[in-house]
């Protein structure tokens, strides 16, 4: 055999076959990603998959957008908000942008905090990061309630122009919100992991068993700068287009 | 599997990219703010997105400090979207052709149907 280089536990085990063979040999130790964690090359790879089913959406609402006969809204208009006694475009989609990249922010330094073993420091940031995140659904909630109950907007069509500016956008910007508020929820699971003392103590998930340690809170942190990036793409192409 | 000491940087540079993050973020706010339109305005749009989309992925996420087999693995299969896209933009050209011809009589097509 050529594999005499491999390591001996490789050699020890014959190969099985048929329907076992295949567990065996997607669960064995081959190694592509090195130097990192299975969970976080594993949510890398989630992250990839999530990358297309929001590429597919926003490819699908420049193609709805391209062909329309109908004036397309403008966002700047449709998206103003009148704050003491000025009509100030867009505002309310800045700051839900500064909040969330904010919120980016704080979930790096929970990162390092955790590699650092400093219980305290991650959870606040933590909890912060989800109080941010939070703040983003609320205030993305409020901008679906005013489209809906004052502008009158529906999937189906809206006084302004294009029927399917209500589609994409409900569509768009509904499924990045569950986004943020899964991750909301995910966030506060490691946090609360996190001051239990879960992580020092490899104390086992109560899903996998797995013994906990901080790299869950870089996996956790992955998620977290996705559903950002996901938004940073939708404000250039949705909003500000 | 050794557990390593997994990522560790200062905290400084975290600081600096959201620093920079919300420069980035209030440039392409003041595209829409002060109506710059055409070309320009696509042009902003797309280089301040994917310079924020940048640093988030790299430094947030950290992928300049992984492997390569990593950051290929992930940062190449999207680039397939390309294509996607730019089917879809050949189509929605022919759609937007046919509507003109069959349906757009009798009232003006606009030219600014994007």
């Amino acid at each position: 055999m050529t594999q005499t280089t491999q390591a001996s536990t490789t050699q020890a085990l014959p190969l099985a076959d048929g329907l076992q063979g295949i567990v065996a040999d997607w669960s064995s130790d081959q190694v592509a990603f090195k130097k990192v964690p299975w969970g976080k090359a594993m949510m890398w790879i989630f992250l990839l998959s999530d990358t297309f089913i929001f590429g597919c959406f926003l490819i699908s609402y420049m193609t709805v957008r391209m062909s329309t006969t109908d004036i397309w809204p403008n966002p700047s208009e449709v998206f103003a908000l009148t704050l003491w006694g000025h009509k100030i475009p867009m505002i309310l989609i800045a700051i839900m942008t500064f909040v969330l990249i904010s919120s980016s922010g704080t979930m790096a330094m929970a990162v390092k905090f955790g590699y650092e073993k400093n219980k305290k420091m991650t959870f606040i940031l933590l909890l912060i990061t989800a109080a941010l995140g939070a703040t983003f659904v609320g205030m993305q909630a409020f901008e679906w309630s005013k489209l809906i109950f004052e502008e009158g907007v529906r999937p189906w069509g809206n006084p302004m122009g294009a029927a399917q500016f209500g589609s994409t956008f409900f569509m768009i910007t509904g499924f990045h919100g569950t986004h943020v508020s899964i991750g909301v929820i995910f966030l506060i699971i490691v946090a609360v992991k996190v001051i239990r003392g879960d992580l020092d103590n490899e104390r086992p998930g109560f899903l996998t068993g797995r013994k906990g340690n901080y790299e869950i809170v870089e996996t956790m942190g992955l998620y977290w700068h996705f559903v950002d990036l996901v938004w940073v793409f939708i404000f250039a192409f949705f909003y500000l287009w | 599997m050794a557990h390593a000491q997994g990522q560790q940087h200062p905290i400084g540079i975290y600081l600096k990219i959201w620093g920079l993050l919300f420069v980035l973020s209030a440039a392409s706010y003041a595209v829409d703010y002060f109506h710059v339109q055409g070309y320009l305005r696509w042009f902003l749009i797309v280089t301040f997105m994917l310079l924020k989309a940048g640093l988030i992925v790299a430094v947030f996420m950290h992928m300049v400090w992984e492997r390569l087999a990593l950051m290929y693995a992930i940062v190449v299969p999207p680039l397939l979207l390309m294509v996607l896209l730019a089917i879809g933009a050949l189509e929605a050209d022919y759609t937007f052709l046919t509507r003109g011809t069959f349906f757009g009589a009798g009232t003006e097509v606009s030219a600014e149907h994007r």
